[in-house]
């Protein structure tokens, strides 16, 4: 870190950290509210788990159970998955196209500041009567039919805000790559996480907008008298099915994507090899997003659409497993040859290959939609899923954490209890989830909060919640490693791991302020791999030293956020209260006004001159 | 003679995997042990895509432990640096086309099975048969469902009999939200919507249903609120000549005639507390809008309390003291005032006496 942050009280760093437009720190504040969302997200996991361990169980029953699954899954997808891979996003894609920043940093900081404020106020609903009831999906007439508290209301309004914030990273990362490449970088020698990050923003960027009109109809009909999803007045509540899974299906690959990208890093990095088939991965890539958004029905063969609709989009979900099958061929092809060192990102890339391969056959299983009608809301569905989104996102993440926490931290995690962490989970995962498949073979629905004896599921249940405190103490090890290596980690070196490849191993762990003090010049593929294979400590300069360019920091993308939160608890209330509607307006203007402030006020940002970044430079060489 | 063999191999893996699955779950209520044409059908496609993925797995499986074992870093090993390969077409092409055929092998029967299950012509034929081929009109409700022969003119809940050995057709539709009808033995689900009518179709095997000790299990599979787990319901499927008998006997059931005093009390009870939502006769007449609860007719020939407690009086006065306790969220809970432990027993005595067979 700069000199100017090394002595400072915690009150200035917070201030810091508040106002930060530096998408390091961005990556931090998002690490740290993914954390913090996947914490909660685990322990609502937990409680599922102890309600169903035996049947009639009485630990978390009805409702108040539903309102627990619905968390866990709308808690797991936007408030933990999405922002932890923005995490990685922002601490890397920069780095690794020799970027000194993303192009919009003032939109970046206000991206985060509306999904942190957007997931708050979900959560806020466990305090205030209650929270969500009718699962991630919020299918409309159960939606509309949720009346004893605002559950459903702080949910259409959080996600709508952290929705925002969301787009807003996509649009971000979409302009910063296609614009900010160091000289030299064509598209087709982008690192493959930046080549997902990018697919992943074109995704959102698409995916989005159809659930931000479902969740304005939902509103619309919850709080200001709307009728879209009313049968009787005309409305139809299949097509927030529709919208719904027109988002829900890309949302899976906005998810899976990067994380493709994160094992690609890995593959290579531990493997000393360059990616196998770099240009078919690119390709496979694209390919998998473009079908992403022709399968969403896929979730709907039991709605009713009839067999043509049906056969349609079961034919074309299963055109999605040869571009997946691709990557998986080729990520075995670049360890084949190579000199595979096992460290811990390493554990989890490797297997993540046979557990995603058992949630992308079950995927292709469940599109045969004639077979699907008996797996279709059943636990098959919900072992399915995990498979995917555990298997493959979350082993990403954590693999993701253990790689690059010295590049972002400039300390390295401990290995041996990463290895400790990395066992546990793996089994934990396995033992949950793949007795689930048979659990819904056998006819257990899914999203049930118990189940009578003697229906032959007593033994699955079991195993499946003992597997989900194995995971549980999994995590617990994970954070304290977290702590010791905070406390007294070994520092290390820019190039951690001693096998980096791609730009963000060039430079000092963790990077200075303004990244690259000369923009890099890139030669191929690996640009920095290429420089050391010729002998070089450091990257090849495109420009002279000099003054450097950085945008100031700013508290406004926190009360725009925060203005739209409050916003959000007046329009909830509107209708019970006299306060309601003040309290909306008051907070639309608080945001509208800071806004303004924006537009009108001058920030020319500010220079950081060539003789401190020689001393910087000099320091972090030195450390 | 190598095709045959090939046969032999893939018959061999299919012989295993239904070994395998069938030992799985209850006969009323698994997938694996399907019990009519339409789950057969099902079941026949889950193996298809089975053995192809156990396939699948088995050569990722190969290379990867290959991979793994054999390109390990070793020691002295710390500076070796690895050919650099860029990729290869031919592996390329390899691995992309295979498995476009094997898909295409699965594809092939998944479509035409959707279609076979999406056939309900003879269902909406106007000069069908109506002693020939059955209708139930499903209603599905929170949480509880209606089941109502439109061509016997007879209403009946929570127990679904069909005749077994034919095609039975169902039109299905909620009433309030969204549910889904799944009887996993016999065949997988459709939703119960609340904006169209669904239709398909299930066959109720008769040597299965035997299996079975002669009920499968009915579910509700689309989250519908708090009780959505207790949303059960059973299905009794009787060979045609004694589904016939039944349809008879449900006909002519008129009004319930109760002799015993306390019964008699019990009824009382009823025609003043309960009788504005609950029917006690199969022919009720009213629309279904006004069909608020379950119809009683049968109660006492029924399978089980609230479609979750075991069918007996001591259960019923559980239910009908706090319904609340038993599913939560119902729609009966505070509908009825507070009854004394007198009045729960006449009402639980009356309402065991309404039986039909």
């Amino acid at each position: 870190m700069s000199t100017i942050a090394r002595k400072k009280g915690v009150g200035a760093v917070l201030w810091d950290y508040l106002t930060t437009v530096d998408h390091k720190k961005i990556a931090h504040l998002y690490l740290i509210a993914g954390g913090f969302f996947f914490l909660l997200g685990g322990l609502e996991a937990l409680l599922i788990r102890i309600q169903l361990v035996k049947p009639n169980n009485d630990f978390l029953v009805g409702g108040l159970y539903n309102e627990v699954l619905t968390m866990h899954g709308t808690t797991m997808i936007f408030l933990a998955a999405m922002p932890l891979l923005f995490a990685f996003m922002n601490a890397v894609v920069p780095l690794q196209i020799g970027a000194r920043d993303v192009a919009f940093p003032f939109l970046n900081a206000l991206g985060f500041w509306m999904f942190f404020f957007g997931g708050l106020f979900l959560n806020c609903s466990w305090f205030l009567g209650g929270a969500p009831d009718a699962g991630w999906t919020s299918y409309a007439s159960l939606a509309l039919d949720s009346k004893a508290h605002h559950g459903i209301d702080f949910y259409t309004l959080g996600l709508q805000i952290s929705g925002f914030g969301t787009i807003m990273g996509a649009i971000n990362f979409l302009v910063t790559i296609i614009n900010m490449r160091a000289p030299g970088m064509t598209f087709m020698r982008m690192p493959m996480f930046t080549w997902a990050t990018f697919v992943t923003s074109a995704l959102i960027l698409f995916a989005f907008p159809p659930l931000t009109v479902g969740l304005i109809f939902m509103m619309m009909d919850r709080l200001f008298g709307g009728n879209f999803f009313n049968p009787a007045a005309g409305g139809n509540t299949i097509i927030w099915e529709h919208l719904f899974w027109v988002f829900g299906h890309p949302e899976v690959y906005i998810l899976i994507l990067p994380s493709f990208g994160i094992f690609s890093e890995i593959f290579a990095t531990f493997s000393r090899k360059r990616l196998f088939g770099y240009s078919s991965m690119v390709f496979a890539t694209v390919l998998i997003a473009f079908f992403g958004f022709m399968v969403w029905a896929h979730h709907m063969f039991t709605v009713g659409m009839g067999p043509i609709a049906n056969a349609i989009f079961a034919v074309a979900t299963m055109a999605i497993a040869v571009p997946t099958g691709v990557k998986i061929f080729n990520w075995l092809f670049t360890m084949w040859g190579g000199s595979i060192k096992f460290t811990t990102p390493m554990y989890y890339a490797v297997a993540f290959i046979p557990s995603f391969v058992m949630g992308g056959v079950t995927g292709v299983m469940l599109s045969a939609a004639a077979a699907d009608y008996q797996y279709h809301d059943s636990y098959f569905v919900v072992a399915h899923f995990h498979y995917v989104i555990v298997g493959g996102v979350v082993f990403a993440l954590l693999a993701g954490t253990h790689y690059w926490w010295p590049k972002m931290f400039g300390r390295m995690l401990n290995e041996t209890l990463g290895k400790i962490t990395f066992w546990l989970f793996f089994i934990g995962f396995h033992l949950t989830f793949f007795i689930q498949h048979f659990l819904g073979l056998t006819g257990m629905p899914r999203r049930v909060f118990t189940y009578l004896p003697n229906q032959g599921w007593e033994t699955g249940n079991f195993v499946s919640t003992v597997g989900a405190f194995f995971m549980a103490i999994a995590t617990v090890i994970l954070l304290i490693n977290i702590v010791i290596t905070t406390v007294k980690g070994e520092k290390v070196p820019g190039d951690a791991w001693g096998d980096g490849r791609t730009l963000e191993w060039a430079i000092a762990s963790p990077p200075p302020v303004y990244n690259f003090a000369q923009t890099p010049l890139v030669r191929g593929l690996d640009a920095f791999w290429l420089e050391k294979m010729e002998g070089k400590k450091e990257l090849t300069p495109a420009e002279p030293l000099g003054d450097i360019h950085m945008p100031n920091s700013s508290f406004l993308p926190f009360i725009i956020s925060f203005g739209l939160f409050v916003a959000a608890f007046g329009f909830t209330y509107h209708n019970d209260a006299g306060w309601g509607l003040p309290v909306g307006i008051l907070g639309l203007l608080i945001t509208f006004g800071s806004m303004f402030l924006r537009s009108v006020i001058d920030d020319h940002g500010f220079h950081i001159h060539k003789e401190e970044v020689l001393e910087l430079e000099k320091k972090g060489a030195n450390a | 003679m190598k095709k045959g063999l090939r046969n032999w191999r893939l018959f061999s893996l299919f012989g295993m995997m239904a070994l395998l699955l069938a030992g799985c779950g209850k006969p009323f209520l698994s997938t694996l042990q399907p019990a009519g044409e339409v789950a057969d059908m099902q079941y026949s496609l889950m193996l298809l895509s089975t053995s192809i993925m156990v396939l699948v797995i088995v050569v990722v499986a190969i290379i990867f432990v290959y991979v793994v074992i054999r390109f390990r870093r070793r020691k002295g090993e710390e500076n070796k640096i690895p050919k650099q390969v860029e990729g290869s077409h031919k592996l390329e092409i390899i691995w992309t086309v295979i498995p476009i055929i094997l898909l295409l092998i699965l594809a092939v029967p998944t479509v035409l099975t959707t279609f076979k299950l999406a056939d309900v012509k003879a269902m909406n034929d106007k000069d069908r048969d109506k002693k020939g081929t059955v209708v139930v009109n499903v209603r599905a409700n929170l949480y509880w469902w209606e089941f109502e022969y439109p061509d016997y003119g007879i209403i009946t809940s929570q127990d679904l009999v069909v005749p077994t050995n034919e095609k039975v057709y169902f039109n299905l539709i909620a009433s309030d939200v969204k549910h889904s009808f799944w009887i996993p033995a016999v065949g997988g689900k459709m939703d119960t919507n609340t904006d169209n009518k669904n239709q398909f179709w299930l066959v109720f095997d008769q040597k299965a249903t035997d299996k079975a000790g002669g009920v499968f299990y009915g579910k509700c599979a689309e989250l519908c609120g708090p009780s959505h787990a207790l949303m059960d319901f059973k299905v009794r499927p009787l060979p045609r000549d004694q589904f016939d008998a039944w349809v008879k006997k449900m006909q002519n059931a008129k009004k319930p005639v109760v002799t015993d005093p306390v019964a008699k009390q019990g009824e009382a009870i009823f025609n003043k507390s309960c009788i504005g939502c609950h029917a006690v006769t199969p022919l009720d007449k009213r629309p279904e809008q006004a069909r608020t609860a379950p119809n009683l007719a049968n109660f006492g020939d029924r399978q089980r309390i609230a479609g979750i407690l075991e069918h007996n009086e001591e259960n019923l006065k559980k239910w009908l003291r706090d319904p609340e306790s038993v599913k939560p969220g119902n729609k009966m809970t505070g509908t009825y005032g507070k009854l004394s432990e007198e009045q729960i027993d006449a009402l639980a005595k009356y309402l065991m006496s309404l039986k039909v067979e």
